[in-house]
């Protein structure tokens, strides 16, 4: 398994054109991410928002409730219309307390295409791997889910301990 | 997979992993083990500037003891390597990054598909 990336590959049942606003007009992203975002995205610019419960799905609503009035921000980098769109950010950044200012960023790739029936859309995130480790636990452990996450974890820590 | 009522032994034995990973020195061997696999004790002076050799070998002792890292003897050095456990908690990340685009995913999905 590639311990830097994250690949999905999705079809969705609609034009490129209304996936491809969803994802580069700033307000319609933050509607479905889950973030109020100030201003537009801007290639090469910051954008800085908030975490604001989905509008989607209630049940995430609901977990992320806890983490409503975050800052939540992203550098953008690439915006080709009906094709491209990416962002840099600090994955996992929810402790208020801790600056992330000087950590890698991972950077994050929409890209799109017309297909029969709809527009595919592949996600990619790369470059976990330049990540702390100690970030990469406290994402997990500091997580909405974050207490099933962590018995898995450890869980998984000990069964690997018995094995020697 | 481990239920929370299994109790606070379980939890105890965890803690010092985290512990561990506390420490700005050890932090920069650990990284530098999970990037570059397994090194001798030599390579980790620029981890930790002005640290003794010494130093560094309590620390690298301080990170056997909690289980991330074992070493093999190779001459008059020694050679250390990451646990399994600790690449474990590397995976378990990225399934849980990787879970988190699945649900952005569904929700951009309901958004598009059935949203005006």
């Amino acid at each position: 398994m590639d311990s830097d990336r994250i690949e999905k590959k999705i079809v969705l049942k609609a034009p490129l054109e209304r996936v491809w606003r969803a994802i580069s007009d700033s307000a319609r992203f933050g509607t479905w991410f889950g973030a109020e975002i100030d201003g537009p995205f801007v290639a090469g610019k910051v954008a800085v928002g908030r975490i604001a419960p989905t509008e989607v799905d209630a049940e995430v609503a609901r977990m992320q409730e806890p983490y409503r009035g975050l800052r939540w921000q992203v550098v953008v980098e690439r915006i080709e219309p009906m094709t491209l769109f990416s962002f840099r950010w600090h994955p996992g950044a929810v402790d208020p307390k801790h600056d992330y200012s000087n950590e890698p960023m991972t950077l994050v790739t929409f890209e799109l295409a017309e297909v029969e029936g709809g527009t595919s859309l592949t996600i990619t995130e790369s470059g976990f791997d330049q990540i702390p480790l100690d970030r990469r636990i406290a994402a997990i452990k500091g997580n909405d889910a974050g207490w099933a996450h962590q018995t898995r974890l450890i869980g998984k820590y000990l069964a690997l301990d018995d094995q020697g | 997979m481990l239920e929370l009522q299994d109790g606070v032994d379980t939890w105890a034995k965890a803690a010092p992993v985290f512990a561990a990973l506390g420490d700005p020195v050890r932090l920069a061997i650990v990284a530098r083990l999970c990037k570059e696999g397994p090194l001798p004790t030599i390579e980790f002076k620029q981890c930790a500037g002005g640290v003794s050799r010494q130093g560094i070998t309590k620390h690298l002792h301080v990170l056997e003891e909690v289980g991330l890292v074992e070493s093999d003897r190779v001459g008059r050095d020694r050679q250390w390597r990451l646990r399994a456990r600790q690449l474990a908690a590397a995976r378990e990340y990225l399934d849980w990054m990787s879970a988190r685009w699945d649900q952005r995913l569904e929700r951009l999905r309901a958004f598009v598909e059935d949203g005006a």
